[in-house]
């Protein structure tokens, strides 16, 4: 058992923090993308409170909870951590600072990077003044990722990059990318491909947004032409992180780390409500027995699928990794916030097909649910991923 | 029953329809109208009129073509196949099979200019967010020889363009009541009547209207006072059963695009077509449109034999059309992959679509509820 009395300690101390150091006005506001806080050298606050919260979290490491104090973090264990987010979330105030960087090329780096390259990169990652994004997907290599085909040749001091990537978020305000380049063409798929650290300065590289079917997006495509990526930025600060030509295990890990994430996003609702809360509103909404019974069976299964995850958890916690079970969480997160959805716009009626209509952006965020269950991987290849690997079934 | 099978007649005009809308109004007509903000395309209106569509259920005598309610779905789901925007539904189906049920010589002249495609309506009928026809409160008071209307109608399809509007009022009654509802057939731009566009996802027309005092004459009132409902019911069951299969022809084009996209793609150097996961939900969804064509079809005939009996066959083609063309477009999307979710591919269309055809005139469990009630239990 945890030392409880130790946890104890440790709220009231967070929560006593976070009640003076996180400005009341920035508290209390429904959790909405647009006041996100990304950081980033292009990145300007909406108002000086989100860059006291932002510093004052700077000072004592709780950007990233859980990193070590020399990279910027504050060592917090997960259970430490888990009682900050709950305590942010009773206290109703924002995260102070989130990233790509923080949510994926951080927990890369410090599986797989060098002492010089956790310092050079997560440093100003922690503090704000580097924002990431990530290059992965192309038009040829979605689910089949490893078949990309952005090259990096090798020209002595450095790599020149020519490809195109897709779905790069917010690459047109990224100061970096973390992109998977083919370095060897004739080795097998897996085999040639290594995890490049790519400044988005670098001339050649250009960026154009995507538009989604729920209107404008953060997507980008992302095109490198001739671009020259040095080797090394600096002693013992490769450019390519690991080994050139594993990038795959890198990009494996990642995409684990994502998928449990994407999962868990399934919880926040409109705002912060509850599907009881919005259905409450709604009057007669669950008077057809078909709305109603649609509305039981999701809220049972969002109720068990919270214990899973929390179960989940604690097992990783527990030092019992959670493995290929990952892609469970994934699938079955997502497919129920599709769901959740389609029962909220269905309960809305005709009040729900416009663009900002009642409901405000409840139409748009309807159709962005739909990419829940491709992006990060698809609700396919998960269960592609437990067939073959939880349940040990025999390939086709 | 009647075969459930096309005719001879019934063939040609969906080949013909089919080869019409493929040219002239495939989905890009629908991305360019969009993008324009208007809600359909004048020009192609008058090429369907010219053919005969806008007056599919107008007597010969008043020019029209007179092919039946299952000719009209017919029409209804080829335009649904290619997503082409038309005022068709609500005049040439709903407001045609009202006024040819009300007779007299209002009536023949207005099914007459809607055969020529020069007369849009709109039906100006439910409230709430959900179809619920009978919990009409917009109220028309008595005023001297005619009538005042007060109140709003939230969700009035083609309701921007029109230039007459059905509108269903309580004259008696309570809500929930059939008896007490009163018709109108009143010009769109009468004193009082106010449109707001709403910007729905299918980029459609759309709007609400409020009646603000409205005046309207004895005159105006279609069918018998107080009991109007049975008179619009008819159009509107013919409306319902015209949506329903424009709702099959939504899922078909969603599902034609996305089998044409499992031939194409390839992942894993293999075509994705190839991978029996993917290819048993095509199937299934094949299956799904087959039987909801059957729901289809007989609705039309039905429509046709009997129409005063037409309530199950209607509600059963809506509901089944509700939820076969939500499977296909979420499959279709899911299907595509990411390129699916882009603007730039037309699948995502076809899902807005599916969205709020499936709301309008009663969506799943409100015609699921009616087959359950018509059932016996
Ligand atoms: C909104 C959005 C955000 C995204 N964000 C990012 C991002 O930040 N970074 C990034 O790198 N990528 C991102 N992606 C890309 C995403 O990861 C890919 O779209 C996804 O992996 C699917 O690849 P694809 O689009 O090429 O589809 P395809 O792989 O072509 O798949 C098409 C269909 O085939 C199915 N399929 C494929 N293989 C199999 C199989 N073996 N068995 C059964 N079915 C199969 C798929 O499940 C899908 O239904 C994003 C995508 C979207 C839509």
């Amino acid at each position: 058992m945890p030392d409880t009395a130790a946890l104890d300690a440790f709220r009231t101390e967070i929560a006593d923090w976070i009640t003076s150091a996180c400005p009341p006005a920035l508290r209390g506001r429904p959790i909405s993308e647009d006041r996100i806080v990304w950081g980033g050298r292009k990145w300007q606050f909406q108002d000086d409170d989100q860059k006291t919260w932002m510093q004052a979290a700077i000072a004592r490491g709780m950007t990233a909870p859980r990193w070590p104090v020399e990279y910027g973090g504050a060592g917090l264990s997960r259970a430490e951590e888990k009682i900050y987010r709950e305590e942010l979330e009773r206290l109703q105030a924002p995260p102070p600072l989130e990233s790509f960087g923080l949510w994926m090329l951080g927990p890369a780096l410090l599986e797989f990077g060098t002492h010089a390259q956790k310092l050079a990169h997560l440093l100003p990652v922690t503090r704000g003044e580097i924002r990431w994004c990530q290059g992965y997907s192309e038009p040829g290599a979605g689910s089949d990722l490893a078949n990309v085909q952005t090259r990096a040749e090798d020209m002595g001091d450095h790599w020149l990059v020519n490809g195109q990537k897709i779905w790069t978020s917010y690459a047109d305000r990224a100061d970096w990318i973390f992109a998977l380049v083919r370095t060897d063409r004739d080795a097998p798929k897996h085999k040639g491909i290594s995890f490049m650290l790519i400044d988005m300065n670098s001339p050649g590289v250009t960026t154009r947004p995507i538009q989604l079917i729920s209107g404008k997006s953060p997507f980008c495509e992302t095109f490198f032409d001739n671009v020259k990526v040095p080797k090394s930025y600096g002693e013992d600060n490769p450019s390519v992180v690991g080994q050139v030509n594993r990038g795959w295990d890198i990009a494996k890990y990642l995409l684990t780390h994502e998928r449990e994430m994407i999962g868990g996003g399934a919880r926040g609702l409109l705002g912060g409500r509850s599907l009881g809360q919005f259905l409450g509103d709604l009057d007669g909404a669950l008077d057809n027995p078909v709305t109603r019974a649609e509305a039981m069976r999701i809220e049972v299964n969002a109720l068990a699928f919270a214990m899973t995850m929390e179960r989940y958890k604690d097992q990783a916690e527990a030092g019992r990794g959670v493995g290929n079970a990952s892609a469970m969480l994934k699938y079955y997160g997502t497919e129920l916030n599709k769901e959740r959805y389609e029962l909220l716009m269905s309960a809305a009626g005709s009040e729900a097909v416009e663009w900002d209509g009642p409901h405000g952006s409840l139409a748009p965020e309807w159709l962005r649910t739909k990419a829940n269950s491709i992006e990060g991987g698809t609700s396919e290849v998960m269960l592609d991923i437990i067939a073959k690997r939880v349940l040990e079934l025999p390939n086709s | 029953m009647t075969s459930l099978l096309e005719t001879e007649d019934e063939t040609m005009l969906r080949d013909a329809a089919r080869g019409f809308l493929a040219d002239a109004a495939p989905v890009a007509n629908l991305r360019a109208n969009r993008d324009q903000g208007r809600p359909f395309d004048t020009a192609l209106w008058r090429e369907m009129a010219q053919m005969g569509w806008a007056g599919v259920l107008v007597p010969e005598a008043q020019g029209g073509a007179d092919m039946g309610q299952r000719a009209a779905g017919i029409l209804a789901e080829e335009m649904g196949r290619t997503l082409a925007a038309s005022p068709f539904i609500s005049s040439a189906v709903i407001a045609a099979t009202t006024l040819r049920a009300a007779a007299g010589q209002h009536s023949a002249d207005a099914l007459a200019a809607i055969a020529q495609g020069d007369l849009l309506y709109a039906i100006a009928l439910d409230e709430g967010r959900k179809h619920a026809p009978l919990n009409t409160t917009l109220a028309a008071e008595k005023s001297g020889n005619g009538f005042r209307l007060s109140g709003t109608k939230a969700f009035v399809a083609d309701g921007g363009c029109a230039d007459r509007v059905l509108v269903l009022a309580r004259t008696a009654g309570g809500p929930g009541e059939a008896a007490g509802l009163t018709l109108f057939d009143i010009p769109a731009d009468r004193a009082g009547l106010s449109k707001t566009a709403r910007a729905t996802v299918d980029s459609r027309d759309h709007a609400q209207m409020v009646f603000d005092g409205v005046e309207a004459t004895g005159d105006e009132v279609l069918g018998t006072l107080d009991d109007g409902w049975a008179l619009l019911s008819r159009g509107v069951q013919a409306g319902q059963a015209a949506v329903a299969a424009e709702l099959l022809g939504v899922a078909g084009g969603a599902y034609g695009m996305t089998v044409g996209y499992l031939k194409e793609r390839k992942q894993f150097d293999r075509t994705i077509g190839s991978f029996q996961a993917l290819q048993h939900r095509a199937a299934h969804l094949w299956a799904e449109i087959e039987v909801t064509a059957s729901a289809i079809a007989n609705a039309g005939r039905v429509l046709d034999a009997t129409p005063a009996e037409a309530g199950l066959a209607v509600s059963l083609a809506k509901a089944r059309a509700a939820q076969t063309v939500d499977l296909a477009v979420r499959e279709g999307v899911q299907m595509h992959g990411g390129i699916g979710m882009t603007d730039a591919y037309d699948i995502g269309f076809y899902m807005k679509r599916a969205r709020v055809g499936t709301e309008w005139l009663g969506d799943y469990g409100y015609h699921a509820a009616q087959v359950a009630a018509a059932r016996g239990f």
